[in-house]
């Protein structure tokens, strides 16, 4: 289990140092445009990625997906370059943060809208018959947008293998969720007959263990999945759009998904694949010349 | 000769039977109904397992059919209405145009098939001809066949030869018509243009040259044997172009037959401003600056609602009288 969980901590330490490196590179005035970043959400990319198959199942993602394409690529440089705008970025730079595809990777910055399109994958899987899973992430923020409830009656109807991952980060860019929602956000895709599981979204170890259960379900019996994982936005919106008071944010600090893998590995591993990945952030940024 | 809608028909099933990638997604599409216009027949009988029924969700079957698209899929998705296209922009614009200009490697060919247009009085939310809302975006074309044209063959070579989106559009009225390829009255040229789709000419006269051009597509073509005739017999002569590919247009070619006239009527039903016809007539002035003899004119249905009432909806329209009107007013010009 330990071992996992090593696994598990490595990818999101290096999720996180990639988004602080990312903000201060803007500060800097690196980048342009925006970025999105997932910080205190890593568990939530790391758990459910680890879990699938990326030669066969497709991941469609959304704004704030860099954790999600790390965890699915492991492709720093790849996304980096991209950020910054350079040609040999995954897209040539036109794309940036928000529009990245390689391999079974999609994202789009339209929020709600990759999710038809992951249904519409999920068809091509089950037509393909290789067992093949779409998985597609929204925010609780997206859950508002029409077009996904329309996806969820086609899923279902046509018992697709589309998992829906809601990150239920509690704040959907400025307003926190009970100023969006009438509703409980987890009892929508059951009305759908779709079984959706809440989990704590910043244990990385729960994430990546249900994710397994459910993937291994889908792929014996075909049919829709939610995942809903209950988690929180440590960071801002974008860059430094964050209204929130800082009695709040700290009060959520301790339930960083980070510090809680720590609680659990030994004190000398954590130091080691902290040092591993600042190394190999330093070495990309240095092949960047940006320190 | 077979009619516009039997054309289509005979290419979606010969579409089908020679590329089993294709698959069709619409509402109410299976047999015995086969679509609110009958388009898809007898293809779900044929085809059992690559014509969806879907539910009544515009937005999320685009994305749906994009989705296959983007896995090697060609998804052709009829929406029953083309005013629901409004329904679909998002996934059209913001999703299915966009991934082959900012992914590497990716292609998505995806059909959207629809009828446009009035005349039947279906009322304002119904008989509209929204393709202009659509004209001018990146990795968006747009197709729509006249009765000059043979559907079935278009849509079989959109299928085999475009890798990104393409609207394809039917006027409502043209379904039941016959296709005119060979009329004696009306000799016919189809030329294919610089869009690699083909170009319908059409001239009322043996010899001489045309006193007027008059540019149309898709549904336009219904008026033109009965009023090219008429004006023969009053000795206007008139070259008729009807390209089938709207965006991008084939404006070489139009302007190049529109330079022997040097007067130029553009007709189309889409409601009046920031039209179709607009945009060819600017891209016009600037190849025929000089050689034209009056200034453009252009035809278009009335900006409102279209009305259900049948008295009040042939106000609004674009008619056969306008068309006719907006010739004799470019020859009044010295």
């Amino acid at each position: 289990m330990n071992a996992d969980l090593e696994m598990l901590y490595e990818k999101m330490v290096l999720i996180r140092l990639f988004e602080e490196t990312l903000l201060k590179l803007f500060s800097l005035g690196h980048l342009r445009g925006t970025v999105h970043t997932c910080i205190g959400q890593e568990a939530c990319a790391v758990g459910i990625v680890s879990a699938l198959d990326s030669k066969r199942d497709t991941l469609c993602s959304n704004h704030r997906g860099h954790g999600h394409f790390l965890a699915f690529t492991d492709n720093t440089d790849g996304l980096l370059k991209e950020i910054l705008g350079l040609k040999s970025g995954i897209c040539g730079g036109k794309g940036g943060s928000q529009h990245l595809h390689v391999n079974n990777f999609y994202s789009n910055g339209i929020l709600g809208g990759m999710v038809p399109i992951a249904t519409g994958i999920a068809l091509s899987q089950k037509l393909a018959e290789e067992n093949g899973i779409s998985v597609v992430f929204v925010g609780d923020g997206a859950m508002s947008e029409g077009v996904i409830y329309e996806s969820l009656n086609m899923a279902a109807l046509w018992k697709l293998p589309l998992l829906l991952v809601i990150e239920h980060n509690q704040i959907a860019q400025s307003t926190p969720w009970n100023l969006e929602h009438g509703s409980a956000i987890e009892g929508r895709p059951v009305a759908f007959g779709i079984p959706t599981e809440t989990i704590d979204g910043n244990d990385v170890q729960t994430i990546y263990a249900a994710t397994k259960k459910t993937v291994d379900d889908m792929r014996k019996n075909a049919h829709s999945r939610c995942l809903l994982l209950k988690t929180y936005r440590l960071g801002p919106h974008s860059k430094g759009d964050d209204y929130r008071s800082t009695t709040e944010i700290s009060s959520h600090q301790m339930n960083d998904p980070l510090k809680r893998a720590e609680t659990v590995l030994p004190e000398k591993v954590v130091m080691g694949i902290k040092t591993l990945c600042q190394t190999r952030i330093n070495q990309m940024l240095e092949s960047f010349s940006l320190i | 000769m077979s009619t516009y809608l039997q054309n289509l028909q005979n290419g979606l099933f010969e579409l089908f039977s020679n590329n089993s990638r294709v698959i069709l997604l619409g509402e109410d599409v299976l047999d015995p109904y086969g679509g609110a216009f009958k388009v898809t027949a007898g293809l779900s009988t044929q085809f059992p397992n690559r014509v969806l029924t879907t539910p009544i969700s515009e937005a999320g079957i685009t994305g749906v059919a994009i989705g296959l698209a983007l896995r090697g899929y060609i998804p052709i998705v009829e929406i029953m209405f083309g005013d629901f296209l409004t329904l679909c922009a998002d996934q059209i614009i913001n999703h299915a145009t966009k991934f082959p200009n900012m992914y590497r490697d990716v292609t998505c060919p995806l059909i959207m098939r629809s009828p446009m247009g009035g005349g039947r009085g279906y009322g304002p939310t119904h008989s509209q001809s929204l393709e202009k809302m659509f004209l001018g975006i990146p990795e968006l074309k747009l197709i729509a066949p006249s009765h000059y044209h043979q559907p079935g063959q278009t849509i079989q070579h959109i299928a085999t030869q475009e890798i990104n989106p393409v609207i394809f559009i039917e006027h409502k009225l043209l379904y039941r018509e016959t296709l005119q390829l060979n009329s004696e009255a009306l000799p016919l040229i189809l030329k294919t243009d610089e869009t690699g789709y083909q170009t319908a000419i059409l001239r009322n006269y043996d010899v001489g040259i045309p006193d007027v051009c008059l540019i149309g597509y898709g549904g336009i073509s219904r008026f033109l044997p009965e009023l090219l005739k008429k004006l023969a017999a009053e000795e206007i002569r008139i070259i008729a172009l009807l390209p089938e590919s709207i965006d991008p247009v084939p404006i070489e070619m139009l302007a190049h037959f529109a330079a022997e006239a040097g007067r130029i009527v553009i007709a189309e039903e889409s409601t009046e401003g920031f039209t179709w016809a607009s945009g060819i007539a600017s891209q016009l002035y600037e190849n025929l600056w000089g050689k034209l003899h009056c200034p453009i004119k252009m035809v278009t249905s009335a900006r409102c609602a279209i009305p259900t009432a049948i008295q009040q909806e042939a106000d609004v329209l674009i008619s056969s009288l306008n068309i006719e009107n907006a010739i004799l007013e470019v020859i009044s010009w010295a």
